[in-house]
């Protein structure tokens, strides 16, 4: 049996391999015999192509039927616009019934306030009533177009000129309001890919502005150098790509969070010796710091030419509202043309432009309101020094003054029920006016919250004093009583 | 042949890698546009004005030295008519109601509070003013806030988030393209014209697809639109995307900037225009500084999403509240809207406003313009198209004493150049004549009338010879 299948095969392949070599057509094609085993060199060949030629396998894409795309639409549950409203979002903030001066009037009973930025008590003062009322005649409230189409009014111009004069820079931009100026600068100058350097405690307009821009942002530590510079290290050491992009640090001169104030003297070495830019946000500080007033390059010492891009917003010490940028002619200029907020926004109404020129000019012929600022933070500081369950947390130098928990309950938000207790307290029972800082829950600053108190050149020695009396008390009696 | 050896050859190169150590603060190809054509039309952009922007404003002078690089204010000012601020009810100026109680208001609150809404920044009026707009508008609550920008740019990241859909219109305003990007949701952009049609197809598809990539069903969907769209002068077709939205369970957001106050019979926006239930828009947006001669924005919604607004929305807990004379003015301007201050001026200044802008956009398409927009808008766009028209037009206008504004690149499309010119109730019919005078004469001189009205062929008198 086996020999038969053996003498079978031998037999096949002994046809086959003559079939191989035998002439095949008896013809001879351009000088070449077609043998037999071209045929099968052909067809292998073909085989070869024909393979190559299809598309490799897809599993295949069925499209949604009609049906089926009705049906899932029918199906879909959107969420609602809100979440469910909790018993805290209920609460609703004081009401006042007079100028938000250094006493006010809530629900008819006079208090003292440490809940508003007066920094230099120029609320209610004559000056800038009379000069608003005279500008209130002559242009009406509003102006009615955005600054590109006849909303630029002189009293703007001169406005920008008369900072530009104070602060010794070339020029400066005027916005319609404070919080738009950081999140439009920034944007106008970070574009996608540059680097941006920023302090993890600057508030949400900054946070928004380095979102909005797309460039690749790293945080450092707060108000900590050591961090800064380990991180501009980082990210400029081997990194060849890194010199052909914009590179830009931005803090805040007196930060809104925590009361911290930036070392500017070691930023501006640092940005100097890796060749970075420094964007600075002055809203706390225009007005408040330096032995003019003219912030914080004047405190520490720093010629304003050495910081590429100062921001502030006019509603601090000025008393009033909106915001401006100032820096070198370049920086302004590319402003006018590419700046979010100021190109596609109405212009600031042209009364509170001229508020800001007269509140400038009483600062300089008046330098010894800073002198009384200060003398107010120091003795408030002094003062609060033993108050039962909070510390303050803030700079000596800021004249916005935050107390923190020495010791947090656990949760954020029972330090926050705890915090709101005392100045409620405060208020009802004592009718003195301060706050809490309140968190969105947009913002990603993770820095503790506490209560703060804004300090102004028109509070007397004895509205600190109850001040500070009345927080003993009612910080006492509310850490006492079991949460 | 020089040799150079190679210590002064590296510190050379040193010394050149020092000067270059910071890369340029605007890139070349950013200002391109700028430094070609801007610079050089820079005098038809920006005009200062010396006075209140009424009907009639006087315009400052400005002269340069430099090719239009630089421009120098001079004493000179020259009496203009003015076509092109937002000034639909000509609150602009001083009003006889107005004015004294704004004034009454800034000696008893001051300027500004200086301080956030949460904390020392609710004044009374503030509260006032909120009613009076929920009452106005038709909503049961609004929130009010110190810039419209900040207002759609920070209310939008807080209704919608990652997960979510925005569907908005590819016209909209910058402020929604940024309140939208900061959100973190997806955007969709649907052309502007086939706007019912494209939705409804275009909503089916991104729902049964859920989002990018995941798959995963969307978690809300919002369809912004605006009121009037202030290059096109248009209204949008709200009917047919309420329709539409209701039918995907998609919600709506209305932005109505222009034309609250403007359009309407009592006021009232678009809704009252297109006969829309206040009811169906879940979201509606205006600002006081077109038709109320103030400054501002404001949110109207119901009373759960107000509440939570004033929860968590960051313009509300960090930025400074509304300057006080501002928010009495709104007030004010908004009573005599609604014949509250015991005259019949507000529905007067709305016939009028409806007749101004109707007689003018009729008169200029007579005159062979091209317009674009509405009636019944307060807007009107004559296209320019070509680049060298813009500066023609505005300076040729500017010499006979008529305001206008040319818009070019970027904020409308490169071909599309327009003037785009604002009635308002304050022009009187002598005004409008005038102003359709010198329009007429620049646009023979500049040639911008495309489409030349053929004179009307004399029509055989057959009919008139049966009756005989």
């Amino acid at each position: 049996m086996a020999s038969a299948v053996m003498n079978a095969t031998t037999v096949a392949l002994d046809w086959l391999s003559s079939s191989f070599d035998a002439p095949l057509a008896r013809a001879v094609i351009f000088g070449v015999h077609v043998d037999g085993h071209l045929v099968v060199e052909v067809l292998l060949i073909v085989v070869i192509l024909f393979l190559l030629s299809r598309k490799s396998y897809k599993h295949p894409k069925k499209p949604l039927t009609e049906k089926e795309i009705d049906e899932l639409c029918e199906d879909w549950v959107p969420e609602p616009l809100h979440p469910p409203i909790t018993e805290e979002m209920l609460s609703e903030p004081p009401t006042l019934e007079s100028a938000a001066g250094t006493h006010t009037m809530i629900d008819g009973k006079e208090v003292v306030n440490f809940a508003c930025a007066n920094y230099l008590g120029l609320i209610g003062h004559e000056k800038l009533i009379n000069s608003c009322a005279s500008s209130l005649e002559k242009y009406g409230v509003g102006s009615c177009g955005p600054r590109g189409f006849y909303g630029t009014i002189d009293v703007h111009l001169d406005c920008e000129e008369r900072i530009s004069k104070f602060l010794g820079t070339s020029d400066s931009v005027l916005y319609s309001y404070g919080i738009s100026t950081i999140f439009s600068v920034i944007p106008a100058f970070c574009k996608k890919g540059d680097i941006i350097v920023a302090d993890e405690g600057v508030h949400w307009g900054v946070q928004n502005g380095l979102y909005l821009s797309r460039s690749t942002v790293v945080y450092f530590k707060h108000n900590d150098m050591a961090s800064l510079e380990s991180t501009l290290e980082r990210i400029t050491k081997g990194n060849k790509r890194a010199e052909r992009l914009r590179r830009y640090i931005v803090v805040e001169a007196v930060y809104q969070n925590s009361g911290q104030v930036a070392p500017l003297d070691v930023i501006v070495k640092l940005k100097e010796r890796y060749h970075f830019r420094v964007i600075l946000d002055e809203s706390n500080s225009f007005g408040v710091l330096g032995s003019s007033g003219r912030g914080l390059s004047e405190h520490c010492g720093v010629p304003i030419n050495k910081i590429d891009i100062i921001t502030s917003g006019l509603g601090g010490a000025l008393a009033t509202d909106g915001g401006f940028c100032t820096g070198s002619v370049r920086v302004v200029d590319h402003q006018r043309l590419s700046s979010s907020g100021y190109v596609f926004s109405a212009s600031l109404p042209p009364y509170l432009a001229s508020a800001a020129i007269s509140a400038i000019d009483h600062l300089e012929e008046n330098p010894s309101l800073l002198g009384q600022l200060r003398e107010n933070i120091s003795l408030l500081r002094r003062e609060l020094e033993d108050v039962p369950g909070l510390t303050v947390s803030s700079s000596p130098l800021s004249p916005m003054v935050f107390l923190t928990l020495k010791r947090s309950t656990g949760s954020p938000k029972a330090d926050q029920q705890l915090l709101e207790d005392i100045t409620n307290r405060a208020l009802k029972e004592d009718g003195v006016f301060i706050v809490t800082s309140k968190r969105s829950t947009l913002d990603r600053c993770r820095l503790p919250i506490g209560i703060r108190l804004f300090v102004s050149a028109g509070h007397t020695h004895g509205d600190i004093l109850k001040a500070s009396a009345s927080l003993k008390r009612v910080a006492a009696a509310a850490l006492s009583e079991p949460i | 042949m020089v040799r150079l050896p190679y210590l002064t050859a590296l510190t050379t190169l040193f010394s050149y890698g020092l000067l270059f150590g910071y890369a340029p603060i605007c890139l070349g190809l950013e200002d391109f546009y700028t430094r070609r054509l801007y610079l050089r039309i820079q005098d038809c952009f920006g005009r200062p004005i010396a006075s209140a922007p009424d009907a009639w404003f006087d315009v400052v002078e400005r002269y340069s030295n430099d090719n239009n690089k630089t421009l120098h204010r001079t004493e000179n000012i020259s009496k203009c008519l003015n076509l092109g601020s937002y000034n639909y009810l000509g609150f602009a100026a001083s009003d006889e109601y107005c004015t004294p109680r704004v004034v009454e208001s800034l000696k008893r609150y001051s300027s500004s509070t200086c301080s956030v809404r949460v904390d020392g920044g609710t004044t009374k009026l503030h509260i006032e003013l909120e009613e009076l707009v929920a009452r106005f508008v038709g909503k049961p609550a609004s929130l009010v806030f110190g810039m419209g920008y900040v207002t759609n740019s920070a209310i939008i990241p807080v209704i919608m988030g990652k997960g979510g859909l925005i569907i908005s219109d590819s016209l909209n305003h910058n402020s929604i393209v940024n309140g939208a990007r900061g959100s973190g949701a997806t955007v969709r952009v649907f052309q502007h014209n086939s706007r019912p049609v494209s939705l409804g197809g275009g909503a089916e598809e991104q729902i049964a697809n859920g989002q990018p990539r995941t798959h995963r069903p969307w978690k809300k969907i919002i369809v912004i639109v605006e009121g009037i769209y202030s290059m096109e002068g248009e209204l949008c077709k709200l009917p047919e995307i309420i329709a539409v939205c209701k039918k995907y369970k998609a919600y709506t957001y209305l932005d109505e900037a222009h034309s609250i106050g403007a359009v309407g019979k009592s006021g009232r926006g678009v809704c009252e225009l297109l006969g829309v239930d206040t009811a169906d828009v879940d979201i509606m947006m205006g600002t006081f500084t077109k038709s109320f001669g103030s400054c501002g924005g404001y949110i109207a919604a119901s009373k759960e999403i107000i509440q939570y607004l004033k929860f968590t929305c960051p313009a509300h807990l960090y930025a400074t509240s509304m300057s006080a004379p501002a928010v009495q003015q709104a007030i004010s301007s908004m009573k005599v809207i609604l014949g509250e201050d015991g005259s019949n001026r507000g529905a007067q200044k709305l016939t009028r406003i409806r007749e101004n802008s109707n007689f003018f956009r009729s008169e200029l398409q007579k005159m062979g313009f091209e317009v674009l927009g509405d009636n019944d808008s307060p807007v009107m766009p004559i296209m320019l198209y070509n680049p060298a028209k813009i500066p023609a037009f505005s300076r040729e206008c500017l010499r006979q004493n008529v305001a206008v504004v040319t818009v070019a690149f970027p904020a409308t499309p490169l071909l599309l150049a327009r003037a785009r010119i604002c009635i308002s109730a304050s022009h009187t019919r002598e005004d409008l004549i005038k102003g359709l005078e010198v329009i007429s004469k620049v646009g023979d001189l500049v040639g911008i009338k495309y489409f030349p009205v053929e004179p009307e062929k004399k029509q055989p008198d057959r009919y008139t010879k049966k009756l005989e």
